[in-house]
Parts: C-alpha cells; structure tokens; sequence
C-alpha cells in the first residue's frame, strides 16, 4: 500500500493566506493544488512535507484564462481539462490543445493543473515546454509582493524551480503576437504516458519570413527546454523543408537524453529532431493561414 | 483532523489522519468497498468516484482535500432499488468479466453519458482511456455504455412524447 508520510494538513482561504500559512509553516510547507505530481512523489517518499495547504478553494482567484489584445494570463490553477476545452486559447494557441490531449487522461485532466505541472519540474512534462515554446513568464507571489520569471529561468534543475520557501506560482502570462501560431508533437509509449520525447513550436510570421521561432522540448536533457540556438537560425529565414531539417539537426544536437525503459538515447535523440520538425512545419502552417487547423 | 462531506448524498463526519487517501477513506472508514483500489498511481482508474460531480482518481486525492465537497460512488448509482441504466448496460452487454476495473468504468461512463447523452464510439474510448480492463473486455464495455446511452435517449423522448 503506497500512503504518503504523515503531515498536517491546512486549507487555505485566500492567495494571501496561503502565502501567510507557507511562511508560518518554513520550508517543510508545500501548496497541494490537483495533487496528480505531489501524491506520487510523497508516495515514493520523493517528497515528505511536514504540511500541505490545499488550495482548491482558491478557484475565484486562481482559476481563469483571460486573454486580452496583447497576452494571456492563465491562472495557476487552471486544471488541465479547462485548457483542452478552451476554443479561445486553441484558436490563439493550438499548441496548448495539442499537448493536452496527450497529457494523462480526462479523469486526471479533471484535477491536475497548470501551476502544479510547471512546479514539478519534470523535465518530461509537456506544458513546461509549451509554456517555454511560447516565451511565457510566470508570476510568483511572496509576502513582499510578486515578481515575474522568464519560463526558461523557471526551472532551475530537474524537479527545482525559481519558487522560493514562501512563495507560490500564481499565473502563467503569455506574449500576444500577430502572425503567430504553434503545434506540439510527442511520442508516448501508450496513450496518457509521460513523453517518450516530445516537441513544441511557437513561431511569428512576417509575411513570408519567420519573424521569431522558439522550440520548447521535453524528455531529453534535465532541463532542456527551449533552445535558444534553434531561435537563432530561425529568426529572419524563410520556412523551407531544408530549414526544417536544419533546425532538427539543431535541437538533436543539443538532446542529451538517458536511455531508459521508454527509449534508448539514439532513439530520443531522432525523436527530437523528427518532433522539431513536425512542430515546426505544423506551427508555420497555421500561422500562415491565419487559424488553428 | 476532522473531516466533514457528504457521501452519496450523506453527510458524514469522521476523523482521520491526514494524508488518508479519499480510496482509503471510502473502503475503510465507510464501508464502501465498491469503489475498488488497485494500481496505487493514477493509473487504472478503478477507484474514479465523483467529486462534485466531476470523476477523480481516489487514490490520488486526499479523503482531507474532498472536505466540504460532495463525494459519489459506484454505491450511489443505484436509486432506491433500481439500477442505472449505465450498470444495466453492463448486464445486458456483458460489459464485466472480473469486475474489477467496473466501479469505475462506471463512474467515468455516468458522467460522460450526463454531459453527452449520445456519444459516439471514438468519445467513448477517450473517456475511458484513463481506465484499464486487464480483462480486455473493452468492446464490451463500450456496448455497455452505448446500451445506457441509447436507453436513456429512448426515455427522454417517451417522456418527452407524454409531456407533449
């Protein structure tokens, strides 16, 4: 029987009561929001806090996406399922219907939520190299106020984030830009699985020419998400299928990838030139015909 | 800690510790061994009841988390004798071999038939894919939910004829 080891548990009634409690309460404290990476991890004994503030109630302040003319704010605890079903986001942002649909199943999508995916830091998990793909920052609220991290600082190691003792994640905003779409692709052993390798693109077209191109990977490198390379060959060039390759070439490059019981690490390493490219060819595809199909 | 909700339209109020699993709060603190507790890991999906009318997976939910909420399972399908037409579905296709996997196959198909009376095949499947039949009685048990689905529309247009 797997159980978590014994905490105390507190539910927290406001943004600010959770951060008070967080602060009350020391670094042995963690936010439980979905609880579908926590409870694993404190199952395995990968996690032991000595309190958990549930933050569930918190849905009128935690729980949205608004999009407005120039960005998207998406509340930290926006659950997975709300992400999928959004016809507004899939129609601005395809790639976040894209990697939902392959992420665990409905009844899991039911719980799990965006802050709660970025906050594990897995480096297979799929919405941190959505977010990246898409140059998102995340807002991160302490007792002195809050303060917006670049997603590519987010993460600062497997399972690590920018999140410091006392403070929580509580918004993911993303830059609007004209011209833009994105697509994400990912290989999974079975359906709902954690990503063999996965791949996402985000790319502003000017006229003819990719304006700004970013490529957000996952499951193959401990913290690689977008490559900034990648970004550097994409900037100015007009999409080709020889760019495509190139740019492939570019992201296989910079996979480090373990073998493991999901692949082996040549594999993975195909894996993330092949998905680059699809993400790619997909993403400049809707861009140019202004939709999401 | 105490906690207080309300179980198939019961309000219960019990103490527990708290990292007590909403699975394990169901089987051994109620008594409600229907909802069945099996991979441990959010995998197989046998112990999905409803939170608020929303399926979840128990043994990854905290019996503390479900306070103050309403808490439905397989128990609860079944009113004042008589069956729900998703577990008379199950019967008449046989959607069941083991049993093990069907409290909760039967909890995600309820919900997926009250938002969507008439689903096809492929809507089906999706909204079972995050349970497993080691039995591999999936035809089945997409007969069985269709059975429902097809009986509850029936229904609906009989009352809808008697109204009219």
């Amino acid at each position: 029987m797997q159980v978590p080891a014994p905490f105390e548990y507190e539910r927290a009634t406001s943004v600010d009561h959770a951060i008070e409690l967080l602060n009350r309460l020391g670094s042995e404290a963690r936010i439980i929001a979905g609880g579908h990476s926590l409870l694993p991890m404190m199952k395995l004994r990968m996690a032991a806090p000595e309190y958990i503030i549930d933050i569930n109630d918190l849905s009128d302040q935690l729980e949205y996406i608004n999009i407005s003319d120039d960005e998207v704010r998406i509340g930290a605890l926006t659950r997975h399922q709300q992400l999928l079903e959004s016809d507004e986001l899939a129609a601005i942002m395809p790639i976040f219907r894209d990697a939902e649909k392959v992420i665990a199943d409905p009844v899991v999508r039911n719980k799990g939520t965006l802050g709660g995916s970025l906050c594990q830091a897995d480096p297979s998990e799929d919405l941190s190299a959505v977010c990246d793909a898409l140059d998102a920052s995340c807002v991160i609220k302490g007792p002195d106020g809050e303060r917006v991290v670049a997603m590519h600082d987010f993460h600062v190691g497997p399972y690590e984030t920018a999140v410091a003792d006392g403070e929580m994640l509580t918004e993911v905003r993303i830059p609007r830009r004209s011209g833009s779409s994105s697509a994400y692709h990912k290989v999974e052993r079975r359906a709902g699985d954690w990503a063999v390798a996965s791949a996402g693109a985000a790319v502003t077209m000017d006229g003819d020419v990719i304006a700004d191109g970013r490529v957000g990977l996952c499951a193959v490198g401990p913290n690689l998400t977008n490559v900034e390379p990648i970004s550097q060959a994409l900037r100015g060039a007009t999409p080709s299928e020889e760019l495509y390759a190139q740019v492939g070439q570019i992201a296989a490059d910079n996979a480090s990838p373990n073998t493991d019981t999901r692949g082996t690490a040549a594999y993975k390493t195909h894996l993330a030139k092949e998905l680059t490219v699809r993400s790619l060819r997909k993403a400049v595809e809707r861009a140019t015909n202004g939709g999401a199909a | 800690m105490q906690v207080h909700l309300t179980v198939n339209g019961e309000e219960v109020s019990k103490e527990i510790e708290p990292r007590t699993l909403l699975v394990h709060f169901l089987r051994d603190h109620m008594g409600l061994t229907g909802t069945h507790w099996g991979c441990d890991t959010s995998n197989c999906g046998t112990c999905v009841v409803w939170v608020d009318n929303e399926p979840v997976k128990s043994c990854t939910h905290l019996a503390a988390m479900a306070g103050g909420h309403e808490v439905r399972t397989v128990e609860g399908l079944e009113v004042d004798g008589e069956l729900d037409p998703v577990q008379e579905g199950f019967i008449q296709c046989h959607g069941l071999q083991c049993g093990f996997c069907t409290p909760g196959m039967m909890m995600t198909a309820r919900a997926l038939l009250d938002r969507n009376p008439d689903p096809d095949e492929a809507t089906i499947r999706e909204a079972i894919s995050g349970q497993i039949c080691r039995c591999t009685g999936y035809s089945t048990i997409i007969r069985s939910i269709q059975w429902a689905a097809s009986k509850e529309r029936e229904t609906a247009v009989a009352i809808e004829g008697a109204n009219a």
